[in-house]
């Protein structure tokens, strides 16, 4: 990987490659149709929420099941945010359908996104700082069981359980000829994915990503060294929710809605299953994990309609069927490797540059 | 008044369950470091079972045998056949095995039996007696509270006065002295998680008839309840599980009653973090190791 660039280093090179990546991302949007723009736009908000959550888990050892509320949080602030300056653009002389206006709508959406998410992070690593195995999981289990309930007490802000609308983004008039509107965002889904992805890598190799790693090590022999255990906690929890926040707000601005319903208990392992498959503390693994589970369960449906199936057992097998491949995935990965695709992938490298066993002498 | 009455009267035969459930995932944890997130899952299997054969034979009796005959196999195979092959020292790849199982079962029993909620019936009546005019507990609770009662008094004997108990506790606190002492550890572990598994099939075969009735997704709020509940007591505490159940039951149930139902999560939610915030490690656990 070293070799293209070589003089340029640190900081400055992850940027680039943050910068490159969302290029090439750009430029695939143009080989592929709407509908796989669509999936790609998909896969980048999941790959956000899954970055998010892997290198959460990777780096201090906390496991959330409560990622999904997270996503949520961004789609809700995402939906708030972008709706109030939809309201403030009507009453003024600009259309909505304005170019400037969507900009700003966009990204008022994005930052309310942030705030929202980073807020319920900070709750909860506050709490996670405290915590440590089962209990955390335990407490984000119960906060994403909770999430319909929050939603439907807070009716008058959130909509209960028919969730809010988003405001529609058109493709910008300068754009028109060239894009298509699901080409359109995606360009933003990976825009907003990359963002995230450079700051988690930034934050994995600064200070704070080393004493993260001392913490999960052992958590005692950080402390004595000096590492404050648990602002180091809080902090790799809010830049997992602000990374998963980000995630749901591009899935509110794709979908153009946000609520609980989409957001349960069954979404967040699927985040789990992305995290663990693609390998825990790695990138590029949440990116692999996040394609495996946006396309294995269409691919599953794509077969099992196209088998003939009677009606009844068709009805069955949808989504379960890809349920119980993930779950018996996320069992085998655990079991047979820990590292997931990643980690197989940085094995077999590793055996490969190995010098040859010295068997004459 | 009445109603308040009522109300307690209920919440404390809907604790009994959780307690039961709690202390099932005590057990576990006390076996096995493990917190079995799939507990819930592997519980609603055996309530199928003892669904299936209720409807086969006609005899509930029969239903609630094969369904603790059906939690401790579960029990096996489940810590022989996985739990056994996690690595240990770390409770991260336990909790996410556990996690794959809630999904490969509950997915199973959901290409098995649809996604539809079958109305299980209960053995004795669910109409409250009157007491004074005042309706209390019905035939049924009553039922739930002395099975409760009497499975968590034969536990403690079993812990405290057997001397299966005395190894059960023993290979937990101290597997290598257990050891070479001679304990057959493995076998110890494997019997924790039948007892576990078997006392939470019965837990969530007493709360099914009692809800909307049997689906592969029953028991993921009595899951959520009774792990509440384990915390409030502490993982490490039967007592606290006990006590921690009732609390967490007659809590919600004042607050499903006058709050109503919809605010019954947030509530489980805001005494769950408060609990953990307060006392992190429950409230009547024990300190375990200085940390620094």
């Amino acid at each position: 990987m070293n070799r293209v660039l070589p003089q340029v280093t640190g900081t400055p090179r992850i940027l680039l490659g943050g910068l490159a990546l969302a290029f090439l991302g750009i430029a695939v949007t143009f080989v592929l149709d709407p509908y796989r723009n669509y999936q790609l736009a998909i896969v980048a908000a999941y790959f956000c929420a899954t970055a998010g959550l892997s290198v959460l888990v990777g780096l201090t050892g906390q496991l959330s099941l409560g990622h999904a509320a997270l996503m949520a949080a961004g789609g809700y602030g995402y939906a708030l945010a972008a709706s109030l300056v939809d309201g403030m653009a009507d009453g003024g002389p600009g259309t909505s359908g304005d170019e400037g206006t969507s900009v700003v709508r966009v990204l008022a959406g994005l930052a309310g996104a942030v705030v929202v998410s980073g807020v319920l992070g900070l709750l909860l690593g506050l709490a996670g700082a405290r915590l440590r195995g089962p209990y955390l999981a335990g407490l984000t289990l119960a906060l994403v069981i909770a999430l319909p309930a929050v939603t439907a007490v807070l009716r008058g802000v959130l909509g209960g359980d028919q969730g809010l609308r988003a405001p529609y983004e058109d493709v910008p008039p300068a754009l028109e000829r060239l894009v298509a509107l699901e080409q359109w965002h995606a360009w933003i889904a990976i825009l907003a994915a990359s963002v995230a992805a450079t700051g988690l890598v930034l934050l994995r190799r600064s200070r704070a990503g080393l004493q993260m790693r001392a913490v999960h090590g052992d958590e005692t022999a950080a402390r004595l060294s000096g590492v404050p255990a648990g602002r180091v906690k809080v902090v790799a929890f809010v830049a997992s929710a602000v990374s998963a926040g980000l995630g749901g707000a591009v899935l509110c601005l794709v979908t153009q809605s946000v609520s609980p319903g989409a957001y349960s208990l069954a979404f967040s392992l699927l985040l789990v299953v992305a995290a663990v498959v693609g390998g825990l503390g790695s990138l590029g693994g949440a990116a692999v994990g996040s394609a495996v589970v946006v396309l294995l369960p269409w691919l599953i449906e794509s077969v099992t309609t196209a088998l003939d199936l009677p009606a009844d057992l068709q009805q069955r097998l949808s989504g379960n069927l890809a349920v119980l491949v993930f779950g018996a995935l996320l069992v085998v990965v655990t079991l047979a490797w820990p590292g997931g695709a990643a980690g197989a992938l940085a094995a077999r490298r590793a055996a490969r540059s190995q010098q040859p066993p010295l068997t004459e002498r | 008044m009445d109603r308040l009455v009522f109300l307690l009267a209920t919440g404390v035969a809907r604790g009994a369950v959780f307690a039961l459930f709690a202390l099932s995932l005590v057990i576990v944890w006390r076996a096995a470091r493990v917190v079995n997130f799939a507990q819930g899952a592997m519980a609603v299997v055996a309530v199928f079972v003892a669904f299936g054969v209720t409807a086969a034979t006609g005899s509930y009796w029969l239903g609630l045998g094969s369904a603790l005959l059906t939690g401790a196999v579960l029990g096996v195979v489940v810590e022989r056949g996985v739990m056994n092959h996690v690595p240990a020292g770390n409770p991260l790849p336990g909790m996410i095995v556990a996690i794959g199982l809630v999904m490969v079962l509950q997915s199973g029993l959901g290409m098995l039996f649809g996604p539809q909620h079958r109305p299980m019936a209960a053995p004795f009546d669910e109409r409250p007696f009157q007491v004074g005019g005042v309706p209390v507990l019905s035939p049924y609770d009553v039922f739930v509270l002395v099975v409760a009662v009497v499975v968590m008094g034969v536990l403690a004997l079993l812990f405290t006065r057997t001397s299966l108990g005395l190894q059960l506790r023993a290979s937990a606190f101290a597997p290598e002295v257990s050891r070479l002492l001679g304990v057959r550890v493995p076998r110890m572990l494997t019997i924790g998680w039948v007892l576990s598994s078997a006392v939470a099939a019965l837990a969530a075969l007493l709360l099914v008839p009692t809800e909307l009735g049997l689906n592969a997704h029953s028991a993921d709020m009595l899951f959520v309840h009774a792990f509440t509940v384990a915390v409030v007591g502490g993982l490490d505490s039967p007592v606290g599980a006990l006590l921690g159940g009732l609390v967490v039951g007659v809590l919600m149930t004042l607050v499903t009653g006058y709050l109503g139902a919809t605010v019954a999560p947030v509530a489980v939610l805001v005494l769950l973090a408060t609990v953990l915030l307060v006392r992190p490690a429950g409230i009547f656990a024990a300190i375990e190791a200085r940390q620094a």
